[in-house]
């Protein structure tokens, strides 16, 4: 017993690379720990490479410098608790005057190199007005100093709740102002759990996406449905997962979903791929086998491709200039990389549309810019039957009518849903103390709005007496693949 | 059909969540030769449900029609047997994220009441977690580990019949994440304390009345334990209407030119039609705070130890 916790110790220990966020009071930034390199963290220039072999969650003090050191065993807050108090404010004046030191005087102070609790220890020892406080007013006064001149940095191992606050706290703007409960919905009206296949549509900087997937844990498949040239993921890396939860991971541009829906996709061996060699008559190799294998497959860019070529290396050889052959070499070594890439692109497209194929999806999670009711109608149709859906929206309005489209979409009994729900939460937060628990006083005025629903499929009792309609999606399934081949 | 796990049809032993109409589902356990009657008649297990898709429409005996859906932990909650209060899939949305619950983790529970949040932890924590659930009472207890066999989720659950404030959760240093929604809280604390990973793990406690969660916090600053956060979250919602809203007639804007054709006398009753939302005539206004202490604080546990 006592082994298998010793082995356990590692993975809570931080390590030169982890992706941590760093937690100053309620304010977080997620940051990647490596050695020498210094991080901006609250107007304050920070060097972590002293937090790599403390564990997680443990609270650093900033000394000078910069440089963290682990903090000592909590200090007892008792070094005002026999002081004096008095028992109202009618007696205290808000002059200006009550603080002797100055501005400077502070400054100096802390050049001094005093610490925190000593400079605080200093304002309290120089306000003329500290004993008269309430006691419960001199808890207030000490708590407000601290956070002020202690800095006391907490290293986090990142997750879900831990970004979500951040990006809620510091940019909303870059996640839609999705607040993190919301998003805590979301995963649970989603049903996201291990397994399954899961689509999402964000533009939430990936933070929504990082979400499903730690909730996946890396198994199962989640589908970025993504607008546009390529997948935003930039918050993705903030949640440090181990590779092969990557590999769990598959991206579609939604400029593709409708002609994966006619089955006019094509995800063969590349046209445009041959085109394009053509274009920069390369007399590679590599450049006529993609030609040949476009005109094996009957592309309309193929005959090109392969005369050319073959015209370009006839004359190569007189001149026979070195530097040139050094740079058509490049330029062959380039156009390879180049194909490369393009060959992995079309392979993961096909993996993806494959996914997509069956329409088979177990949940689709929607948190976007855009207007969600054409991204919800147009993605639907790929989740199985008696699935749940959730789309997000920072306004209610476009919600209400896409519930409306919804719903005539159901009479029609063509991606039918049930038990629509349009919704938002509501968050409060509390102050817990003796005698002086309440409410916050700030609160969040709004978290955004969220559409619910599951899918179901209506097609059966009215076909019910036609075999017929009950054997038409396999038939249509058939075609799809057909026109792929 | 699992509670962790989606499949495409029917079988024999699952259970289903049949759907007769707006806010109306029922569950149902699927057997061999059963029937179920529905206010649409009889539906036939062998041959109405047993085979069909998830997600498809089901013929009654009477001629109407049903929707057999997939079970998942939010439809068992607002279709499972009340054995006491229960939560409701707001909080447990909320409870989730802020326990960090995700596949693997191993959590503690108390008490398991009628096994809503049970559903929720297992479906999060599955393949590879695990959550030992504590029920002081006995027939409660019973009864759950029974819907666990039937949801085919009894592999992830412990359950056991015991108090935790006198006997704690039955594991010691185990735990990722501790939750309570027990009377007395602040009794069970230490028993939490024990409960959790040696590195620490996070804590949760639900309790409806505010002195509950006084109490509850201050066993947990008596054992050290700061930066607790204490929130409440409630859900509104939003039902879809159409709304008319007629138009105020002021009369003719002008004195009338006798040049000017009169102008047409508006519709007597003019309105316009608007898309927009009500919010219902009374909701939940009141669930429970939910009090979390985050990653447990390492320096608490060299305290303890």
């Amino acid at each position: 017993m006592a082994e298998s916790i010793e082995e356990d110790d590692s993975a809570y220990i931080i390590k030169d690379g982890d992706y941590v966020v760093l937690k100053r009071g309620d304010i977080y930034k997620a940051v990647q720990i490596q050695i020498k390199k210094k991080v901006m963290f609250e107007k304050q220039w920070l060097f972590l490479e002293k937090a790599v072999g403390q564990l997680y969650s443990t609270s650093f003090e900033v000394v000078s410098g910069g440089h963290l050191e682990p903090q000592k065993a909590k200090t007892t807050e008792s070094s005002t608790d026999a002081q004096e108090a008095g028992s109202d404010n009618r007696n205290i004046v808000d002059d200006g005057k009550s603080q002797k030191l100055t501005r400077d005087d502070i400054e100096t102070l802390k050049e001094q190199g005093l610490k925190g609790q000593e400079i605080i220890q200093q304002l309290i020892d120089n306000s003329s007005t500290f004993r008269d406080k309430t006691e419960f007013s001199q808890q207030k006064y000490i708590k407000k100093k601290k956070k002020k001149y202690e800095s006391t940095i907490t290293v986090l191992r990142p997750s879900c709740r831990i970004l979500a606050m951040m990006y809620h706290g510091r940019e909303p703007g870059k996640i839609c102002h999705l607040r993190y409960d919301t998003l805590a919905q979301m995963l649970t009206l989603g049903n996201i759990h291990a397994g399954g296949k899961v689509l999402v549509f964000e533009t939430c900087a990936g933070l929504v996406l990082g979400a499903v997937m730690e909730r996946m844990g890396g198994y199962g498949k989640v589908v970025q449905m993504y607008p546009g040239d390529g997948p935003v993921q930039a918050g993705l890396e903030s949640f440090g997962f181990p590779p092969h939860f990557h590999d769990t991971l598959h991206t579609f541009p939604i400029g593709h979903v409708n002609a994966l829906l006619a089955g006019t996709l094509d995800t063969g061996p590349p046209k445009e791929l041959a085109a394009e060699s053509s274009d920069a008559s390369v007399p590679s190799k590599e450049g006529e086998e993609a030609g040949r294998t476009n005109a094996d497959t009957g592309g309309d860019g193929g005959g090109e491709g392969e005369g050319k070529p073959e015209e370009v290396k006839m004359e190569t050889p007189t001149p026979a200039e070195v530097e040139q052959n050094e740079r058509e070499k490049l330029k062959a070594i380039r156009l390879q990389e180049k194909q490369d890439r393009m060959e992995a692109k079309r392979k993961k497209l096909a993996v993806a549309a494959a996914l997509l194929e069956g329409k088979n999806a177990d949940g689709l999670i929607i948190a976007s810019r855009f207007h969600p009711s054409p991204v919800l109608l147009g993605l639907i149709k790929f989740l199985a039957p008696s699935r749940p859906f959730v789309v997000y929206s920072q306004y209610k309005e476009p919600l209400i009518e896409c519930y409306t489209k919804l719903k005539e979409n159901s009479n029609k009994e063509h991606c039918a849903v049930i038990n629509l729900q349009l919704t938002d939460s509501w968050l409060r937060h509390y102050q817990v103390l003796p005698n002086r628990t309440h409410p916050v006083l700030q609160m969040s005025g709004g978290g955004g709005y969220l559409l619910s629903g599951t899918t179901v499929d209506m097609q059966y009792a009215k076909a019910a007496s036609s075999q017929q309609a009950v054997e038409q999606p396999p038939a249509k399934k058939l075609k799809l693949t057909s026109s792929e081949g | 059909m699992s509670f962790v796990e989606y499949s495409e049809t029917v079988q024999e032993g699952d259970v289903a969540i049949v759907y007769l109409g707006h806010e109306s589902m029922m569950a149902v356990k699927v057997q061999k030769n059963g029937q179920t009657q529905t206010r649409y008649g009889a539906i036939r297990h062998s041959s109405d449900l047993i085979g069909k898709r998830y997600g498809s429409k089901v013929t009654c005996s009477k001629g109407g029609w049903v929707l057999v859906l997939h079970p998942t932990p939010e439809l068992w909650t607002v279709n499972l047997p009340h054995r006491t209060q229960i939560l409701y899939t707001t909080d447990i949305a909320t409870i989730t994220m802020m326990l960090e619950l995700k596949p693997g983790a191993v959590v503690c529970e108390s008490g398991t009441g009628s096994g809503s949040l049970s559903h929720a932890i297992l479906r999060t924590i599955a393949p590879t977690g695990h959550l030992h659930t504590v029920e002081f009472h006995k027939q409660r207890a019973l009864e759950v580990e029974q819907e666990f066999r039937e949801h085919r989720v009894a592999h992830l659950v412990s359950v056991r019949n015991q108090d935790v404030c006198l006997d704690g959760f039955g594991v010691a240093g185990v735990a990722d994440a501790v939750f309570l929604d027990i009377p007395n809280p602040w009794e069970a604390v230490g028993h939490a304390h024990s409960a959790m990973k040696r590195h620490g793990g996070r804590l949760c406690s639900f309790s409806p009345c505010i002195e509950q969660v006084q109490r509850t916090c201050e066993a947990l600053a008596a054992r050290g334990f700061h930066d607790l956060s204490t929130l409440e979250v409630l859900l509104r919602v939003h039902d879809v209407r159409t709304v008319g809203l007629p138009l105020p007639d002021f009369g003719p804007d002008r004195t009338p030119d006798p040049a000017q054709t009169p102008a047409p006398p508006p519709a007597p009753h003019a309105s316009l039609s608007i898309k927009t939302t009500t919010p219902p005539r009374s909701m939940a206004g009141h669930t429970g705070y939910l009090t979390f202490k985050s990653p447990f604080d390492l320096r608490c546990f060299t305290l303890e130890e």
